[in-house]
């Protein structure tokens, strides 16, 4: 008997896997254009998906960065004792998720002010005699969006005469990251799944023509698993060729936002992330989105196939 | 002599209610060929379909070389196949392999090596008569030849048993005369073969054992018998 054994089967041999690409590689020949319409499918939802990726990681870093920068500033009293100041202190401490107090002078405050408006420090001279600016107390919270909550506990404390944080700004930018995450996000899977669709459809079409010799393939004892490769192998391919553009052109286009773009924004205190992590990690996260759709779209089609 | 098929009170009911087979009891012996002749609507196809784990009964226990295939998990179908040979009315064959390719291809796809496919393929075209059109294509052969090619590639991986589901039902009397020669030098090498059939003459002139189906049911199991009813 020359029946092969069941170990042989589960360690691959190589001229099957060579069987596998070979037949594989024939049938995308074989239905070239819609070949080629899967790709595109799968190239334009990548191309999307790079681009609202590329957006997102940074203005996530951008928030990231302002987010840490994010403190409570508690203005004291000018009349507060120096008891008074302690006792505050330690009840400061004792709100829930405050992970730093840090004491600020009013002299230190206008120092940190006059450094971050620049060289322009003859036109705070004056000032320096008389001092405006009230001693404070700077609180750091455990998360960023803590601040708020934090900031109304202390306002109620005894000899504080103002609460600031970055209102505003900090909500405003959560709540947009927020919207554009969402968007996105119901945009790129309603894109994905078009793309897993039409792959689908693809290997649908080349299983029909191969109907036939699936049955015949099962009637002489063949595993589903070798039945399943060549597809397998087509959708993966598919998806890979369907990642090549997306992969070039975000690497193009970051090149012109970071080296053009970035430097006008780091004027601005942000910073974008580095050339190189961005674009190696987006271009293997689209190229394993790009595997997984095809693949996902070739078994999802051939499952039907293999009950005969 | 061992059972190579046994059957033990196999039933098949079809979602749609019909009852196929009623209670089949049955044992062929290793070596043996076997008629099975019927109406139309007898049962004898899901009788077959049954044989190759194409359909599963709904009651009973079918053992094919002392293994229950009743309840055979899925993923060991594949490889009960491989000791079951199956040769249908319509040859089944890839029109755009050459004969040797398609004999080859049952090999190749259980992953036999290269060097015995070629030797094997080469022997069991030798044995149906078709070495020397090996490098045809199905539609440059005739009816019977093509039905020798896909005879061939069901032996090719020497199943103890070959199933016929009426292997002459589309070739002339001639021709099918060849394809019981085959099938009986095929069968002279100890290979059990069960062959469903409406052809009258060659129940009657080569005789073996015949197992009349009707409503489900063997209504007659008789050793050298003979087609015995009217179409």
């Amino acid at each position: 008997m020359c029946a092969t054994s069941r170990k042989v089967t589960t360690a691959m041999k190589i001229r099957t896997l060579k069987r596998h690409i070979n037949e594989s590689f024939k049938s995308l020949g074989r239905n070239g254009w819609m070949t080629f319409a899967s790709v595109s499918a799968v190239t334009v939802s990548l191309v999307l998906v790079g681009l609202f990726l590329m957006v997102m990681f940074n203005l996530n870093k951008i928030a990231g960065d302002i987010e840490s920068d994010v403190e409570v500033r508690v203005y004291l009293d000018q009349s507060i004792t120096q008891a008074q100041q302690d006792a505050l202190q330690q009840d400061l401490k004792q709100i829930k998720n405050v992970q730093s107090v840090r004491f600020q002078s009013k002299k230190e405050g206008l120092n940190s002010l006059m450094e971050s408006l620049g060289n322009d420090k003859k036109s705070f001279a004056d000032l320096q005699k008389e001092n405006p600016l009230p001693n404070a107390f700077i609180l750091k919270t455990k998360k960023p969006e803590q601040t708020i909550a934090v900031a109304r506990e202390v306002k109620n404390l005894p000899n504080v005469t103002d609460v600031r944080y970055g209102k505003g700004t900090v909500e405003k930018l959560f709540h947009f990251i927020r919207i554009a995450r969402n968007v996105g996000v119901v945009l790129i899977i309603g894109l994905l799944f078009t793309s897993v669709f039409l792959i689908a459809n693809t290997i649908k079409l080349t299983i029909v023509a191969r109907r036939r010799e699936i049955e015949i393939m099962k009637l002489v004892g063949a595993t589903n698993a070798f039945v399943r490769w060549p597809y397998f192998i087509e959708g993966l391919v598919m998806g890979i060729l369907g990642s090549v553009i997306p992969v070039i052109l975000v690497m193009v286009v970051y090149r012109f936002a970071y080296y053009s773009l970035g430097g006008n924004l780091q004027q601005m205190f942000i910073k974008l992330i580095p050339y190189h992590i961005m674009t190696t990690n987006l271009s293997l996260l689209l190229v394993g989105i790009g595997a997984l759709i095809g693949v996902w779209g070739s078994l999802s089609s051939v499952r039907k196939f293999l009950k005969v | 002599m061992e059972d190579v098929i046994l059957m033990e009170n196999v039933w098949k009911a079809y979602p749609n209610g019909v009852m196929a087979l009623n209670g089949i009891d049955l044992s062929v012996k290793q070596g043996e060929f076997v008629y099975i002749v019927g109406p139309s609507g007898a049962g004898k196809s899901t009788f077959i379909k049954m044989i190759f784990r194409e359909l599963k009964p709904t009651r009973g226990k079918i053992f094919i070389n002392n293994k229950n295939i009743a309840n055979l998990r899925e993923r060991q179908v594949p490889y009960f196949r491989r000791k079951i040979g199956v040769v249908f009315q319509d040859f089944r064959l890839l029109p755009k392999l050459t004969v040797y390719e398609n004999v080859a291809f049952a090999l190749e796809v259980i992953e036999e090596h290269p060097r015995q496919i070629k030797r094997r393929v080469m022997e069991v075209l030798d044995l149906v008569g078709l070495k020397h059109k090996m490098r045809s294509f199905p539609d440059q052969l005739s009816g019977g030849e093509q039905q020798r090619v896909s005879i061939a590639r069901s032996i090719c991986n020497r199943p103890p048993v070959l199933i016929a589901d009426e292997p002459t039902g589309n070739l002339d009397p001639e021709t099918s005369w060849q394809i019981m020669d085959v099938f009986k030098r095929i069968n002279e090498q100890g290979t059990t073969i069960v062959m469903a059939t409406h052809n009258r003459d060659i129940v009657n002139k080569i005789r073996h054992r015949v197992l009349a189906l009707e409503g489900g049911m063997i209504v007659r199991d008789q050793q050298e018998g003979d087609y015995g009813y009217e179409d």
